[in-house]
């Protein structure tokens, strides 16, 4: 399936756009747009998550890419106006391909003194800054530690401000409504979002629709929000404050059917598309924990597929019901995050040992322990790949984008079930709750999946192997194959305990030598650039897309450099080590200390270059594209 | 799930020796386990159930080498997990008769969190627990029932922790069958292993086990048939609690509360002893019995519980036919398709 970067879509005629202005307003310039980062922050209460998603609903109906990138805290409800409780939601879209949700935003979307001072240093200089002033207070100003007012003692000089009072222009447009103030102050973020949707012309008729269903058992709330975001967007077009209205430029769209899909989405809907290809039905044992909860929850609701949903006790119980299915004959996933990944260890050593298929997704985090929860990072790298007890290979492979969770998924089931292996699926928080635009591939189209179960007795042996050293599938239940396996070593032939001391060597030669088998199977690495030269940059997961456009800048300035991109950490593809021989330096940007970095030398004997950022955060195609100009 | 079990196997021309793996036991000789594979190989046949649809799970310890010498599916997994294992087991394959054989080790210690949650949702499982009150695999360490003052390898100046009763803390989670019997009295066990059986839902039976090498007579007073009468008791449904030699000794109820009387002292009579009731509302009164413990009560053997609850893969199951009555069998495109979509020309 391709995974759709260019963004490509078409544009809509600007009176279209407008079409809630009149004749009799102010009439404005109109300024093109290739692309824009808008980032809206606020306190973790303030609804910035919903007016992020909502923005990015609307720029997608319009048929412009976009990537985002929801950035919140661990706190549910941090006490408000804290400098840690800020929530933001940054998304960029534009006209041509879209990779990231962007380095810096160009458009702060403020709700309060607390998230200006966290964003600001982010912020383009000179872009543009929408805030609502009347959170402005003494107290909120003490709470983010400004001495004076940002927005009156003109320390916001560099950039276009637009202090408006949200909360008494929302209050105002609701003082009909029958609301107490409490509800009138949660329309605020919908007033924001009429506001940017006037000012990046985009009609409100769809979102209304669709607040009337977000909202159908509370009509007057749902009337609330439709006359707050209509007040937001009339607010816009009539203040003379500004100046311009944004339109995205136009471009060539790819036809087809798409939808906004977050990684953890695309991973539940692979998952269901392995059990619904190969006719097996899908187990799925898992304990809740951020950023993964929401694979298990889309798959509770599934029940209508051929899914199974156990919710247990705790990480351990997650990876052991799922094993235990797994030996049923099912598909078995257990999701989790580092910690959790840490925990289920001792039970993938079982799954390893027993060698049954399933999945073991870690949503990766910022960690060591609880680390910082809400925060990306691929930190989890070296742990899947060596992080057990014993000789103990399981084929790791990484999603490196929202959609692409969907086929890693189903891939991760391929290899699982051909192999007789459990798989490691690696995403990132910055992956599983982002969201981009997925075409939506036709059923007919996804490649099959062939299960067989081994059910004809005659000369069984637990433990035979067919030509990819895999051993057969037997469900329990199946008559005349009775047999007992367990984490114990066992014969190579039987599966009956054996301590023996060749026959523990043959097992662990050959359960490595079944996982780097896998390698047969994948498809030539595709490098971008040329063929050998002066740099490779090598990356893995979620910093695809910064890479990528990094790469491309450098590219069009001239530079000799290439780059190429891992699905596959475990066993690595077999021409990589060609390919690396090719260029003079080798540069692996990753978000972590170097995990990549490590198995890259240890492989290949090759030193390379590291390019680590730590901070719970995406690299941006700036730090990479300037590396890449430090280095040719 | 998996339902299209194919039946082959005659199951009434099956014997106690079909069910037996053939591999070398490798218990110590004389140890208690050796009864409990004997009465549940012989229980196998007799429950009608095709040998394949038998699975036996269990985790780590001496007791968790028992799925190797059973002529069934058999996982041998890791140190306490065996419930959660076998949780999946039987929720993939409802069919399945899925029993779990575990140790007060492998069931309380490491695995306990598994035990109680198994117990709590009443998932169906057979899960027997063989309790020595010692770590017998790693050579005679205290555990979760060893009782205080115990001397021990890592208590050597005595146990300090005070011990769990299996029943009771089964009882606690929501137990609906909770059961005890003993290694030397083979009769009732295979009564007390058949009704476990044949429970819908969760079964736990705890079987007191003598460990020969390192805990051996633990349980004697309770085996012996000199003292035995004296330091029991056998409940049964439906019937007053007494025991003793002369059978004039019985559990009377003061308040909330459990007291010993002698029938025939103090103006006790027949009349005022509590009638077992393995059915009851509430398991308060289970729960009392099975926290009993020498010297100053009997040790009840017997089912302390036995209650009718719908099973979780029966609840599962239900969940998903009602869901796909409301929403017919899932469609993978329109799955695909589901959410907010648009279509670029």
């Amino acid at each position: 399936m391709e995974r759709v970067l260019g963004n490509n879509y078409g544009n809509q005629p600007i009176a279209k756009a407008k079409n809630m202005s009149n004749e009799s307003v102010t009439a404005r310039s109109i300024e093109e747009l290739d692309s824009v980062v808008i980032r809206f922050v606020g306190d973790s209460g303030d609804g910035m998550q919903l007016t992020g998603t909502e923005f990015s609903k609307a720029v997608a109906k319009a048929g412009h890419g976009f990537v985002t990138h929801p950035d919140y805290p661990s706190e549910i409800r941090a006490p408000t106006g804290t400098l840690y409780g800020v929530s933001g939601y940054q998304i960029q879209y534009s006209s041509s391909q879209v990779f990231t949700s962007g380095d810096a935003p160009d458009v702060l979307v403020v709700m309060n003194p607390a998230a200006l001072k966290t964003n600001l240093p982010d912020v383009k200089h000179g872009g543009i800054l929408i805030v609502n002033s009347s959170a402005f207070t003494p107290g909120n100003l003490e709470k983010a530690k400004y001495e004076s007012n940002p927005l009156t003692d003109g320390s916001l000089q560099g950039y276009r401000l637009y202090a408006i009072d949200i909360s008494t222009l929302t209050a105002n447009a609701l003082a009909d409504s029958g609301l107490g103030k409490k509800e009138v102050g949660m329309c605020k973020n919908y007033f924001s979002l009429g506001l940017m949707m006037c000012l990046y012309s985009r009609p409100v008729d769809k979102e209304i629709t669709d607040i009337e269903k977000k909202f159908a058992k509370k009509p007057k709330i749902a009337a609330a929000n439709t006359t707050a975001l209509r007040a937001g967007y009339a607010y816009a077009e009539a203040t003379e404050m500004f100046a311009v209205s944004y339109q995205m430029r136009e471009s060539t769209p790819k036809p087809g059917k798409y939808r906004s899909i977050t990684g953890n989405t695309a991973s539940a809907l692979g998952f269901v598309a392995a059990s619904e290809i190969s006719g097996v039905p899908l187990f799925i044992g898992s304990y809740p924990i951020t950023p993964a909860t929401e694979i298990l929850q889309e798959l509770s609701g599934f029940k209508h597929y051929n899914v199974t949903s156990f919710q247990a006790e705790d990480e351990i119980a997650g990876i052991c019901s799922t094993i235990g299915a797994a030996y049923s004959g099912a598909l078995g996933v257990t999701t989790t995050s580092g910690p959790g990944l840490a925990l289920k260890t001792e039970a993938m050593g079982l799954a390893a040992i027993l060698e049954i298929p399933m999945v073991i997704v870690d949503v990766q985090r910022a960690g060591p322990c609880t680390g910082i929860p809400t925060k990306t990072e691929q930190s989890d790298l070296l742990q899947a790949v060596y992080g057990r007890n014993g000789e103990c290979p399981i084929p790791v492979i990484a999603a490196n984008s929202p959609s692409d969770c969907f086929d890693a998924a189903l891939e991760a089931f391929r290899i699982a079930v051909k192999y007789m292996t459990p798989v490691i699926l690696l995403t990132e928080g910055g992956i599983g709750q982002a969201a981009e635009p997925w075409l939506i591939p036709d059923v007919a189209s996804l490649p099959k999946m062939e299960v067989k179960y081994l059910t004809d007795p005659k000369g069984f042996q637990a433990y035979a192997r067919d030509e990819n050293l895999a051993r057969a599938w037997v469900r329990p239940g199946t008559p005349g194959m009775e047999h007992r396996i367990g984490g114990l070593e066992k014969d190579a032939l039987t599966g009956n305990i054996s301590s023996e001391p060749l026959n523990h060597q043959i097992m662990c030669e050959t359960r490595a030598a079944k996982v780097a088998g896998i390698a047969k199977d994948f498809p030539p690495l595709k490098v971008e650039g040329p063929a050998k030269g002066e740099l490779l940059v090598i990356g893995w997961g979620s910093t695809y897309g910064a890479i990528a456009q990094a790469w491309q800048k450098a590219n069009a300035a001239g530079k000799s450099v290439a780059f190429v991109h891992l699905r596959h950490l475990n066993p690595m593809p077999s021409d990589l080590g060609d390919i690396i021989s090719r260029y003079k330096k080798v540069l692996v940007p990753e978000t972590n200390l170097g995990q990549l970095s490590r198995l890259l030398r240890e492989r290949y004997l090759r030193d390379v270059i590291q390019l680590n950022k730590i901070q719970g955060k995406p690299l941006k195609v700036a730090e990479i594209y300037d590396r890449i100009l430090e280095l040719c | 799930m998996m339902t299209d079990m194919t039946v082959a196997t005659p199951i009434q021309a099956l014997t106690k020796k079909d069910f037996e793996s053939g591999l070398d036991v490798r218990w110590c000789p004389g140890c208690g386990d050796y009864a409990v594979l004997s009465q549940i190989t012989k229980l196998m046949p007799k429950l009608g159930i095709p040998r394949e649809n038998y699975a036996f799970v269990s985790g780590i310890g001496c007791s968790s080498r028992f799925p190797y010498y059973v002529n069934t599916y058999g996982l041998h997994s890791i140190h306490g997990r065996a419930p959660a294992i076998a949780s999946g087991v039987k929720l993939a394959n409802p069919d399945m008769s899925v029993w779990v054989v575990t140790g007060d080790g492998d069931a309380l210690a490491i695995g306990g969190n598994h035990f109680i949650h198994a117990v709590r949702r009443n998932i169906g499982l057979k899960i027997i627990l063989l309790n020595n009150r010692i770590y017998g695999l790693t050579k005679g360490q205290y555990s979760p029932t060893s009782e205080m003052g115990k001397k021990t390898k890592t208590t050597p100046l005595g146990n300090i922790d005070q011990p769990f009763s299996p029943v009771a803390l089964a009882l606690g989670a929501g137990a609906t069958f909770a059961a005890r019997c003993i290694d030397s009295d083979q009769a009732m066990m295979a009564a007390i292993l058949e009704r476990a059986a044949k429970h819908e839902g969760t079964a736990f039976v705890e079987i007191l086990q003598n460990c020969v090498v390192f805990n051996d007579g633990a349980f004697d007073m309770l085996s012996d048939k000199a003292t035995r009468d004296d330091t029991r008791m056998v409940m049964e449904h439906g019937k007053p609690l007494i025991f003793g030699k002369d059978r004039n000794k019985g559990i009377r109820l003061r308040g909330m509360d459990m007291e010993v009387v002698t029938i025939g002292e103090n103006g006790v009579t027949a009349a005022d002893i509590l009638v077992h009731d393995e059915n009851a509302a509430h398991s308060g009164l289970a729960f009392s019995l099975g926290q009993f413990e020498s010297p100053n009560f009997p040790v009840p053997f017997g089912v302390f519980r036995d209650v009718d609850k719908p099973s979780y893969e029966a609840l599962s199951k239900q969940l998903a036919e009602s869901a796909r009555a409301a929403k017919g069998r899932g469609d993978l495109q329109r799955l695909l398709n589901s959410g907010d979509t648009w279509t670029i020309k």
